[in-house]
């Protein structure tokens, strides 16, 4: 099967790699142990999948906001803000 | 603490996943892969990195000036379309007959324009607004109003956000009026019994009455108009200059006016990420409403 056309490289197939295990890992603490809703600091009702959805998209805006402000500055800042970012989502949202 | 759900019923979506899969992730990943390289055809890439993703938000370049241009017109059309069709909305659906053969008339005539396909509105507009022909066009010309759409950049944007008003308001109105017929009667006895005018009942009890409704409205609003192409493009076609180019209309004249794939694909996800946001508020704005409902019956 050609591919070409999807312009493959290693970086967006490493990106795309983790993001699948991470719903992977997420499906089977979810068979594991079922989602339930709890009310955070956001005064919704999340689930662990909704935290994890806050996360992601919280993180892309974490690093387009770097790229804008931080200039040349190394992207892994960005990611390890997002981590944070993520870690609080997980334990208050 | 909620009782946990029984999750197996996930597995009868699979067939949907997949068909996703093809027709939404399988692109997505492409364009992915687009915004970190560029192209000049023949399926040969030159990786780019992050360029474009720089380049599109840093105002100082061309092609970030570009996006934020197409971004400000494309929110302020959104606001635009807003601020007319919410409060146009509430008043005619205020107006709207509450019995007799009026309210089936009233409905079907409001949801006509609904019905209506967006090409087919962009067309009815475009001859309607024209100088020569048209009867919008014609009869503000007539009347000594220089009009015309194509080359005055205020009279092409009157022009495509009377169209969404025209296009849409019914929507608006549609949702406010089983709005406010979900209000009981008891409210409307008990505003009689205190002697409030028709302004204190809108005030104290309509208004808040709709407040769930009007999220709604206002959200499928705003991410309607903040991802419109085809009317504004049969009407305009993004011009006159860049004058009504929103965000939409600039992405395909990148992706396929100049071939500038990879260039495309980083505005297109950023776009992307945006709508998605609103998405989620919109999501989380009703499903809150549909908790609470829950809650208060239980």
């Amino acid at each position: 099967m050609d591919l070409s056309w999807m312009a493959w490289t290693w970086p967006s197939a490493l990106f795309f790699g983790l993001f699948l295990a991470v719903l992977l890992v997420m499906t089977l603490l979810a068979l594991r142990w079922p989602e339930t809703e709890r009310i955070g600091i956001l005064r919704l009702p999340t689930t662990r999948g909704d935290r994890l959805f806050l996360t992601l998209l919280g993180a892309a805006f974490i690093h387009l906001g770097w790229l804008a402000l931080a200039g040349e500055a190394p992207l892994w800042g960005a990611s390890l803000l997002s981590l944070l970012f993520g870690a609080a989502m997980f334990r208050w949202a | 603490m909620s009782k946990p759900r029984d999750q197996r019923a996930w597995l009868l979506v699979l067939p949907v996943v997949a068909l996703v899969a093809f027709s939404a992730l399988i692109p997505v990943m492409t364009v992915v892969n687009y915004s970190l390289q560029d192209t000049f055809g023949n399926n040969v890439f030159f990786w780019n990195g992050l360029g474009w993703f720089r380049d599109l938000l840093d105002p100082a370049t061309e092609f970030g000036g570009r996006f934020r241009g197409a971004l400000w017109r494309t929110l302020l059309f959104s606001a635009l379309c807003l601020l007319i069709e919410v409060p146009l909305g509430i008043g005619v659906a205020l107006t709207l007959p509450r019995r007799g053969w009026g309210v089936a008339a009233s409905l079907v005539l409001l949801a006509l324009p609904l019905l209506i396909p967006w090409n087919v509105v962009g067309t009815i507009w475009q001859v309607f607004g024209r100088g020569d022909i048209g009867l919008l066009g014609a009869a503000l010309n007539g009347l000594g109003i220089d009009y015309n759409y194509a080359q005055d950049p205020l009279d092409a944007w009157i022009t495509v956000v009377l169209m969404d008003v025209w296009h849409w308001t019914s929507l608006v109105v549609l949702l406010c009026y089983a709005g406010l017929r979900a209000i009981p009667d008891a409210y409307y006895q008990a505003a009689r019994v205190d002697g409030a005018g028709a302004w204190a009942v809108f005030r104290a009890i309509q208004l808040p009455k709709l407040q769930r409704v009007l999220t709604i409205a206002v959200l499928l609003r705003f991410m309607d108009s903040f991802m419109i192409y085809t009317e504004p493009f049969v009407v305009t076609g993004g011009g006159p200059g860049n004058a009504t180019t929103f965000l939409s209309i600039d992405l395909v004249k990148i992706a396929l006016g100049q071939f500038d794939l990879g260039k495309a694909a980083a505005m297109s996800i950023v776009y992307n990420l945006i709508v998605l946001t609103v998405c989620w508020i919109f999501f989380a704005t009703t499903t809150r409403g549909q908790s609470e409902a829950v809650g208060e019956r239980s």
